[in-house]
């Protein structure tokens, strides 16, 4: 099976010059992998630095040693040190992040910005929010809200905006950070279905649930992030 | 003889008339091109023709025969005198004739009777920088003139005919000179503007208050500006002049009373007595003629 | 993903006598890529943009644009009137005052058909086709396409200065503080409008700000300045998320939360 996605010995740590310049570890030595059709969830208590793993694989986070190499289009690309134009180009094409919260941009109706990663591959406009169109109602989404942008909606219908949009691509490799922290049973399936029908067609997902139904429904085997703990180790 | 002894001839002194002809051939040898020049006090305002006079002061001999017309006429003010002056400092011959003029000083004017090779026309200039409206700076101006960046003339173009459903502008309507440099035909009706196309007289123009003089040589390409689906077009005049029955030719609006009564009369006046002697009547002269008998 | 940048800058510095305007800046940028220059006042990053946009002699350094037939032209040895050329056609160059590039005394259609005229466009039905495209564009009513931009509140000014430069389908632009005089909701509308365009034409854009907002929003990768010299460069999520220089945190920090 294809592992697209290796963490080898990362190390990261933020140094904080307006607090005199100290310097707080965040994680060290992180190793791991993702195959193909598997969805590995990141286990630990809050604090400990499972959201800064996913940004530092999405490129959002600099990381101070280490590699992480990404399948891109037949060759292997080392987030950790790609330049920022390789970067943007492996989010379009190969790796798909879904965030706690929706940064929204004014004036976009709901509709657009679930199609607009699927425009920005080149895909025509009708053809994208249809398929935009298909996840909403599938995420049941008020029709009467498409059109609205999503800056004044609640906190769930929010996410679900930001669950099509990360799902309507085909990228091989997903990061999810608690995407079902504030949907209803209802809908924390539907996305439990979603994130199953992404693994059957070899999807590698890396995620975070605090929600112990959804990690027991979805995960194939749980990382510990507690022994990446530079606190941990220290102790 | 002895009352010219007090003056140079044609009033300049020589070293400036070689000033003035230098900016001359300068300006013919770059046809469109503004050519500073030293531009002289003259005993006349500006705005009266200093530009103009200093062209024609420059360019006259003794030989020479020259006309002045003012808005086509002969015999307004400035026309008159301006002539006057000529014949005081230069003891020149002057005429009302186009045909028998060697040097014909126009304000806003070409004679309706073709010019022909020998010839020089000189025009009296208010303003020759025709980006002036839309760039009023002159460094900047005179870099589009260097660069040929002239998409500003159509600018103001466009925005007659968005204003107006046609490009209304009737006179010192821009044209490009021999495929290179935008010029100010000087506020000539746009009536007049085929004439200076390929003209074979030598065409002058003074701009005393600005310092500046340019040139058309004979046979030289005058292209009035336009856009493709609004070519130029001169005005065009519904009845022939009152006088001499002219036709195609520029007319003047005169009241005749404060009943409403106008007519409308050849601006070129030597153009119009020149008919008349040869027998052409217009409506008014031949209503006149049956009442007088 | 093409493989030749459309921009390359080294070692670009400019000393107002012996004070620095900005020092030793190099990079790339490539084709549909929007790079933020931002920093405080002062920092140089106006000066950068002048040097960048030919507006400005750099002391030293080098510009090369890829010009459209493929060759690499460094801009400071090419003559004025095609460095001219360039910037009617080529390029774009949006100031933060909208008075500064648009013509004031003209009308709505003029300004967009300027650049088209000055590229020898003669048909002025097709003329004002394009500028009542372009003015539909950028939201301004087609029934304003014969008023003076000076009857134009501040917002639509801006936006049409951008459709000004944005007729001639440039391949770059330059936006200096693009939405510097307008109020929030204003600058909201003109933010999404931009990004929309860039992102439907491809554009490439050097955009200077004091906004982070705008540089999240609107750029791929961006640029940090202080005193004249590049402190931190990154992709535009790294620099914002994860600030590493001591001055980018503290501007980072500095971002008032509403």
């Amino acid at each position: 099976m294809a592992t697209p996605l290796v963490v080898s010995e990362v190390f990261k740590s933020f140094t904080m010059h307006l607090r005199d310049g100290i310097k707080l570890p965040v994680v060290n030595d992180v190793s791991f992998s993702v195959a193909s059709g598997e969805c590995v969830v990141l286990g630990g208590p809050s604090g400990i630095g499972k959201s800064s793993i996913l940004k530092m694989l999405y490129g959002n986070y600099a990381v101070d040693a280490g590699q992480i190499l990404v399948s891109h289009k037949d060759r292997l690309v080392d987030i950790a040190s790609a330049d920022p134009r390789t970067i943007i180009d492996v989010r379009r094409h190969t790796l798909g992040y879904v965030s706690q919260f929706l940064r929204t941009v004014p004036r976009v109706a709901a509709l657009d910005v679930v199609a607009e990663p699927l425009v920005a591959r080149g895909i025509q406009a009708p053809e994208a929010k249809e398929k935009a169109s298909d996840l909403l109602a599938r995420l049941n989404l008020p029709r009467e809200l498409w059109s609205l942008p999503p800056a004044t909606f609640s906190g769930g219908e929010q996410q679900r905006v930001n669950i099509a949009r990360g799902f309507i691509t085909s990228h091989s490799i997903l990061l999810l950070d608690e995407p079902t922290a504030s949907l209803d049973a209802v809908n924390r399936r539907v996305v439990v279905d979603m994130i199953a029908e992404k693994k059957r067609e070899g999807v590698a997902l890396l995620g975070i649930f605090h929600d112990e139904e959804v990690r027991e429904a979805v995960a194939d085997r749980i990382l510990d992030v507690t022994r990446f703990s530079p606190r941990k180790a220290a102790a | 003889m002895t009352d010219l002894a007090t003056y140079n001839f044609a009033y300049l002194d020589e070293q400036t008339k070689r000033m003035i002809r230098r900016a001359i051939l300068k300006a013919i040898a770059i046809p469109g091109y503004q050519v500073p020049f030293a531009s002289r006090e003259m005993p006349m305002p500006y705005g009266w023709g200093t530009g103009g006079v200093q062209v024609t002061a420059s360019i006259i001999g003794p030989e020479d025969v020259l006309k002045v017309i003012d808005q086509g006429a002969d015999d307004t003010t400035n026309a008159v005198s301006i002539r006057a002056f000529f014949q005081k400092v230069a003891n020149v011959a002057v005429t009302t004739h186009t045909k028998d003029a060697t040097i014909i000083q126009t304000r806003h004017r070409i004679p309706e009777q073709k010019l022909t090779e020998g010839q020089v026309l000189v025009y009296q200039v208010p303003i020759p920088e025709p980006l002036r409206f839309l760039e009023p700076r002159e460094t900047e101006t005179r870099k589009m003139h260097a660069l040929e960046e002239y998409g500003l003339m159509h600018v103001k173009l466009y925005e007659d005919i968005a204003h107006n459903g046609r490009i209304s502008k009737t006179y010192a309507y821009p044209v490009k000179v021999a495929g290179r440099y935008v010029m100010d035909p000087s506020p000539t009706p746009k009536f007049d503007n085929p004439k200076m196309h390929m003209s074979e007289a030598l065409q002058l123009f003074g701009a005393g208050r600005e310092k500046r003089i340019y040139a058309v040589p004979p046979y030289t390409e005058v292209v009035s500006l336009d856009f493709e689906d609004y070519p130029f077009e001169i005005q065009k005049f519904e009845q022939p002049c009152a006088l001499c029955g002219a036709q195609g030719v520029y007319l003047d609006e005169v009241v005749l009373d404060d009943k409403g009564g106008r007519m409308f009369v050849c601006s070129d006046t030597d153009h119009c007595e020149d008919r008349r002697e040869h027998g052409h009547a217009g409506e008014l002269l031949a209503q006149n003629k049956e009442a007088a008998e | 993903m093409t493989d030749t940048p459309l921009l390359k800058v080294s070692g670009v510095s400019k000393f107002y006598g012996s004070r620095i305007g900005c020092k030793d800046v190099s990079f790339e940028l490539w084709p549909g890529e929007v790079l933020a220059i931002v920093g405080e006042s002062g920092s140089g990053k106006t000066t950068l943009l002048n040097c960048l946009s030919t507006r400005l002699m750099p002391t030293t350094g080098s510009v090369e644009y890829r010009m459209r037939d493929g060759n690499f032209r460094d801009l400071y040895h090419m003559s004025e009137a095609e460095r001219r050329f360039l910037m009617r056609t080529d390029w774009g160059f949006v100031h933060q005052n909208p008075a500064d590039g648009l013509r004031m005394t003209v009308s709505a259609g003029a300004n967009v058909g300027e650049r088209l005229m000055a590229v020898g466009d003669r048909h002025y039905g097709n003329i004002r086709a394009t500028a009542n495209d372009w003015l539909t564009r950028v939201e301004i009513g087609t029934d304003r396409i014969d008023d003076q931009p000076r009857a134009f509140s501040g917002g639509m000014r801006q936006r049409l200065q951008i459709a000004r430069n944005l007729v001639t389908s440039p391949r770059l632009v330059f936006m200096d503080e693009p939405t510097g005089g307008l109020d929030v909701s204003v600058q909201a509308r003109l933010l999404d409008l931009v990004r929309g365009l860039v992102n439907d034409l491809g554009l490439s854009a050097i955009v200077v700000t004091h906004d982070l907002a705008v540089a999240r929003l609107l750029s791929h990768r961006m640029m940090v300045m202080k005193d004249g010299h590049v402190i931190e460069h990154g992709l535009t999520d790294r620099v914002l998320d994860d600030p590493r220089e001591p001055y980018t945190q503290l501007l980072v920090s500095s971002i008032l939360q509403v």
